[in-house]
């Protein structure tokens, strides 16, 4: 092995594909019944870059040639970068050695496209198919379905790999529009449909005969990249909740996009990544899978932007104030999910304690629910509860002030250069 | 109040949690160790680890609780807390008294600080999971070095046994100073000499040829998916603790 040379080549690819966000490992159920080497179930983070992202797979690109111009990557065909291209066997071998010393779950891979659609496709499945069958592999992998490949190579890709995504790249057609004009949206839309239908028959199948293959057990995931275009919170929360009903999606990632190019299109090079815009927005999705919140109780005309200061469960409430105050030791569950300050493990536990006796504040301090926050919207078995007659807005002023938001310090150090 | 002085092993306090019922103590205080002298003027009982007797106690908890709210019993009392014992022998007494399964009682104090200590063992048993790195050595043997805070060692077995069928490997507390050895087919417990484990060089004499490499392109590869424009370093130390660095091959 040409220990320099893979180290160039590890250095160029890892860095163009680590715009991509996606780094679950979680959600497949690949067993190590071979005796070979790996398994996939609960995701597991071996390490956290300084930006405080979690390193869980080996995320590179197969290559950063592309024929693509679109202007929100470092990959586009007209900027002057160093490129590189990875063999099939270099990356079994990194991935296989990396796996071997517990510092990854398993290999995501995605590619710029070079010569045509089905080309590169059938590489990358190339790679996924030695993994397993030649060496035992049953890590996780996550493979790019790439746009216009053909419904054979997709099918065969799903066979192989535990999750496959496709990137929207931009929240909606027109900012696909404007920065990637070579691309068309129903090119992405296709391979998402294509492999969500053949996700729901092959599960089918599986529930007949148990010894039918696993078919990308890990479902399909998105990524949209936000703050590039001028697309506001509803418009993206209404895709993404539309992705999520219509293609069963696992998950959508929330991009805050890094300036990589000067371009009249695109924020300036010196423009801050929007990094708490991307925190509410993940919040906000939260809320929409696990809370029970419809879409339009969070973004709505309205109310088309989340409230950069504090979190959308907050904000939902203060401007649903005729809800509260929930009793604790009454409410159901869906309703006890919805107060702010309490999470999914403090309500669950909340509604198991509450079966024996009834909880008081220090009970539920002790549980894990955020008093400072959930005060104003409860009651307990207390005499103490809040009785003015507050508003949101007062609310959401007391809040503030006796919280230290994690993003103080960002906005101040923003502010100071001007 | 009683003290019950017992061995700190599981079926030692199972064994005092016995004696609790048997002598029918109301006020008790558990305290593992050794009997000293003056300890015949206070009122105290020396417990001898029995085990028929702790079977029955575990019996009793078995036919109360479910086999994991008794599994966390067994956790909680592994996580080897100052004081604990108490807590553990608190909430036992609560299953027997109580005419219902009361594991999920969040509200009792006992149950929720058993809950909590369950809480940070999965914590660094998890971590542990992520943390360890491997070094290839000359004979095949994948080796790695750990100093967890807790004793999360045999909590490990099944996930690295079912994860790594194929590769022989070592993982080593060297706080604890024993380790856990899978040979293909089993694990097993293991001591090896506490000058070897502690030299760092004799491990890296030990090196297959290509394990440097391999960690030179995982460093690299650390570094080359930094975001600098992101750079959050409160986040960066709350999802990896100093004190975990020194056996993380990026960190070193």
């Amino acid at each position: 092995m040409n220990a320099e040379r893979i180290t160039e080549k590890l250095n160029i690819l890892a860095d163009a594909a680590k715009y991509d966000v996606s780094c679950a490992s979680s959600g497949s159920k690949r067993k190590n019944e071979n005796k070979g080497l790996g398994n996939a179930s609960n995701g597991i983070c071996h390490s956290y870059t300084e930006d405080g992202r979690c390193v869980s797979l080996l995320k590179i690109l197969l290559t950063n040639h592309c024929i693509f111009d679109c202007a929100y990557c470092v990959s586009r065909k007209s900027n002057d970068i160093q490129r590189a291209a990875f063999t099939v066997q270099e990356v079994v071998d990194l991935t296989i050695n990396f796996y071997r010393r517990n510092y990854i779950e398993g290999l995501f891979l995605s590619s710029g496209i070079f010569k045509n659609a089905d080309y590169t496709m059938e590489r990358l499945v190339r790679i996924a198919k030695k993994l397993r069958t030649e060496h035992n592999f049953n890590g996780y992998i996550h493979l790019k379905s790439i746009p216009g490949a053909s419904d054979e190579l997709m099918r065969e890709a799903g066979l192989y790999a535990d999750r496959l995504s496709v990137n929207l790249e931009m929240p909606t057609e027109e900012g696909l529009k404007l920065l990637a004009p070579d691309k068309n949206r129903q090119d992405m839309i296709d391979p998402m449909s294509f492999l969500n239908k053949e996700i729901i028959q092959r599960t089918e199948e599986k529930k007949l005969f148990k010894k039918a293959p696993m078919f990308a057990p890990a479902g399909q995931s998105t990524q949209v990249i936000i703050g590039a275009t001028h697309e506001n919170d509803q418009q993206i929360l209404q895709t993404a909740n539309h992705f999520y009903k219509t293609f069963n999606l696992k998950r959508v990632y929330y991009s805050g996009y890094v300036p990589v190019l000067a371009d009249k299109r695109l924020p300036a090079l010196n423009a801050s990544v929007p990094m708490v815009r991307e925190n509410r927005l993940y919040q906000a999705d939260w809320l929409l899978r696990f809370y029970g919140f419809n879409v339009n109780e969070i973004v709505n005309n309205q109310q088309p932007l989340l409230d950069l200061d504090i979190d959308p469960k907050l904000g939902w409430a203060i401007r649903n104030m005729q809800a509260f105050p929930v009793d604790i030791n009454k409410a159901d569950l869906q309703m006890i999910l919805r107060v702010p300050g309490i999470g999914m493990e403090s309500a669950r536990k909340i509604v198991s304690a509450r079966m024996f006796a009834k909880l008081n504040w220090d009970q539920l301090k002790k549980i894990g629910v955020a008093i400072n926050r959930a005060k104003y919207f409860i009651i307990c078995k207390s005499n103490e509860f809040e009785r003015r007659d507050l508003t949101g807005t007062n609310i959401k002023q007391f809040i503030l002030a006796e919280s230290k938001s994690k993003y103080l310090k960002n906005s101040q150090t923003q502010l100071s250069l001007f | 109040m009683t003290t019950l002085l017992h061995d700190g092993t599981f079926e030692g306090l199972l064994t005092a949690i016995f004696e609790v019922y048997d002598r029918r103590l109301t006020h008790v205080k558990m305290q593992k160790g050794e009997w000293y002298a003056s300890a015949m003027f206070e009122d105290m009982i020396k417990v001898t680890t029995d085990e028929a007797r702790a079977v029955r106690v575990l019996k009793g908890l078995r036919a109360k609780l479910s086999s994991a709210g008794v599994q966390r019993l067994y956790i909680a009392h592994m996580a080897a807390l100052e004081g604990e014992d108490d807590i553990i022998a608190g909430y036992i007494r609560y299953v027997f008294d109580a005419g219902q399964n009361i594991e999920e009682d969040y509200g009792n104090k006992y149950v929720l600080r058993v809950s909590e200590i369950v809480g940070m063992m999965r914590r660094e048993k998890h971590r542990m999971e992520a943390f360890v790195r491997f070094q290839k050595l000359k004979d095949e043997t994948f080796y790695a070095t750990i100093t967890p805070d807790f004793n999360v060692l045999p909590l490990l077995i099944k996930h690295f046994k079912s994860r790594y069928a194929d590769q022989k490997w070592i993982i080593y507390d060297i706080k604890r100073n024993y380790g856990l050895y899978y040979d293909l087919h089993d694990t097993q417990f293991i001591s090896l000499e506490f000058s070897a484990v502690n030299h760092p060089g004799k491990v890296i004499a030990a090196y297959n040829e290509e394990e440097e490499i391999y960690q030179h392109l995982w460093k690299n590869y650390f570094t080359s998916v930094n975001i600098p424009a992101r750079k959050n370093t409160k986040l960066h130390l709350r999802h990896i603790p100093k004190r975990y660095w020194k056996h993380l091959t990026e960190k070193i």
